[in-house]
């Protein structure tokens, strides 16, 4: 059974309060500096290491000979305090792209899962679309499908279709993604045991009632942490609708840089990106760790 | 006295191997019969083919008067009259006790909630499980689990209930709780079809016992006359293994 490893906790646990609530929790210091508390001298050695090492790393990189041309190029203060406000304006086009992006593949993604998950002989050509779908979209590089769709579209001239750079860059993510989630979701469903639908047909459920009272709750709830993974894909995949002429963030950070001939509006914008995945990133590795914990102590009883 | 199950010349393949080579097998209303035999005998299989959760290859089975395996029957209003219960409880794991037994009845009686609550109660209190009704599955002992089941499927007020090996999963010490309430629905004159490997348990409650072997019913009868003069060699060799593993 999973030992409980050292609590995380001890890497933010303030090392020389006193914490009222722990009687003898003030005479911390004096015992970490004597060596007394195994796990405390570990963290001090590893801050220790941890300062050493990059610090060395950051020394070498300042005193390399192409040092101050980089800094000039990617890093300029002055051109990232100028640039930020202003791309951080337009990346609110970015989550509006991608926050009715993932609604939209949530359900079309449930959709298909569900038409490839359907049994019988009868549902043959609804499995074989569906089946077809996922594999062409996870097939061509998302950039080709938001060109055919963007440019593509529009150019038939049609009656009736639209022609508006968001549409078609929401609805080409949307495709796109929608066949990997599709297959996440699919995953999911065939992870719920069949003895779980058998105990719902007995009742009396139908296919669909056990479908959606039973395998479907246990299914999502199985595959968030993949799902969110695949949301961030799509969050930064929002910035490819910039090649259909939309300003949003890369859009705005590329006129920008073309003009000052400064790559800073691009780090700052990679910033962006970066501050809002991590925290997602995060949520994810706490949700796995989680469903473990849960299944161990599950598998305990 | 009527006729709760009756079963003709049933035969079930899967793929190559066939499980049950022609099955006859009738049980009246408010009878309890037992049915023996080792593992792979094709005692599940059988009861999983009353309640329409595997199909037939040749012969009928009647629940009642209707012809349940005849063509055009629809299974699920059918499934409704049957109930199972399984040797691994399979209650749903998301949901609380309350709505483990209150599904069927709301989604398919088309109960409303508080009806559905309201008689949910009444049989979990009955049971003893009242206390449990806002706890989820994994919170609760196995034994507790499948008396859950049980309930779950009493919700559905079927005309005859099918248990599969119900105590086969549960420590020793929490098979006696789960054999008092199937008891308990003996007397109260419920038709129960029950797998089981308790031969102490099937003497006392079972009218008759029925010794699959090979996907065939060897042997029926009284249970005293099956358990202490068996007429088959294959009888006897069974029971002097359960004897000799203790469960006797």
């Amino acid at each position: 059974m999973g030992q409980p490893g050292p609590s995380p906790n001890v890497y933010f646990s303030p090392g020389g309060e006193s914490d009222p609530r722990v009687p003898g929790s003030g005479d911390r210091r004096p015992r970490i500096l004597g060596g007394g508390d195994s796990s405390a001298r570990n963290v001090w050695i590893a801050v220790a290491s941890t300062v050493i090492f990059f610090g060395f790393i950051a020394l070498i990189v300042v005193r390399s000979p192409g040092w101050p041309e980089i800094k000039e190029s990617f890093f300029n203060g002055a051109e990232f305090r100028a640039s930020f406000p202003v791309i951080l304006q337009k990346f609110v086009r970015n989550i509006f792209i991608f926050c009715i992006a993932e609604v939209l593949v949530l359900i079309l993604a449930l959709f298909i899962a569900v038409l490839r998950s359907l049994p019988g002989p009868v549902f043959t050509p609804l499995r074989i679309m569906a089946a077809a779908y996922t594999d062409l979209f996870r097939g061509v590089p998302t950039i080709l499908v938001i060109l055919l769709l963007g440019y593509g579209m529009p150019a038939l001239n049609l009656q009736g279709i639209p022609d508006n750079d968001y549409l078609w860059g929401i609805l080409a993510l949307t495709l796109v993604y929608s066949a990997y989630v599709a297959e996440v979701y699919r995953a999911g469903i065939q992870s719920v045991h069949p003895s779980q639908v058998a105990a719902a047909r007995s009742l009396g459920l139908s296919r669909w009632q056990s479908m959606r009272h039973v395998v479907l709750p246990q299914a999502v709830r199985r595959v968030i942490p993949p799902l969110l993974n695949d949301f961030i894909g799509l969050q930064k995949d929002s910035a490819l609708v910039f090649v259909l002429g939309v300003v949003d963030a890369l859009g705005q950070a590329q006129i920008i840089q073309q003009g000052d001939f400064n790559f800073t509006p691009l780090v700052a914008l990679s910033l962006i990106f970066i501050v809002i995945t991590i925290p997602q990133a995060r949520l994810v590795d706490w949700l796995i760790a989680r469903d473990q914990r849960k299944r161990q102590s599950s598998a305990a009883v | 006295m009527t006729r709760a199950v009756e079963i003709r010349g049933l035969h079930k393949s899967f793929d190559d191997l066939e499980v049950l080579k022609g099955i006859d097998l009738a049980v009246d209303s408010h009878e309890v019969v037992c049915l023996i035999g080792a593992s792979g005998s094709g005692k599940s299989t059988l009861l999983r083919c009353i309640n329409l959760l595997e199909p037939i290859d040749a012969g009928s089975i009647a629940i009642g008067d209707e012809e349940i395996t005849a063509q055009g029957v629809n299974v699920d209003a059918t499934r409704r009259r049957v109930g199972i219960v399984f040797q691994a409880f399979n209650l749903f794991p998301h949901m609380t006790v309350l709505r483990n037994v209150t599904l069927a009845p709301r989604e398919v009686l088309k109960l409303s909630k508080a009806d559905a609550e309201r008689d949910a109660m009444a049989l979990l209190e009955r049971f003893g499980l009242a206390d449990k009704a806002l706890d989820y599955p994994d919170r609760l002992s196995g034994g507790q689990q499948q008396r859950v089941a049980i309930v779950r499927a009493l919700a559905m007020q079927p005309d005859i209930l099918l248990l599969d090996e119900v105590t086969s999963a549960l420590d020793p010490v929490l098979v006696a709780e789960v054999l008092d309430q199937i008891r308990e629905l003996a007397e109260q004159g419920m038709t129960m079809i029950i797998a089981t490997h308790e031969m102490g348990f099937a003497r006392d409650v079972a009218k008759r016992v029925f010794f699959l072997h090979e996907g065939q019913i060897l042997e029926e009868g009284r249970p005293d006359r099956i358990f202490s003069e068996p007429e088959k060699e294959e009888t006897r060799r069974f029971l002097d293994r359960i004897i000799a593993a203790g469960r006797m």
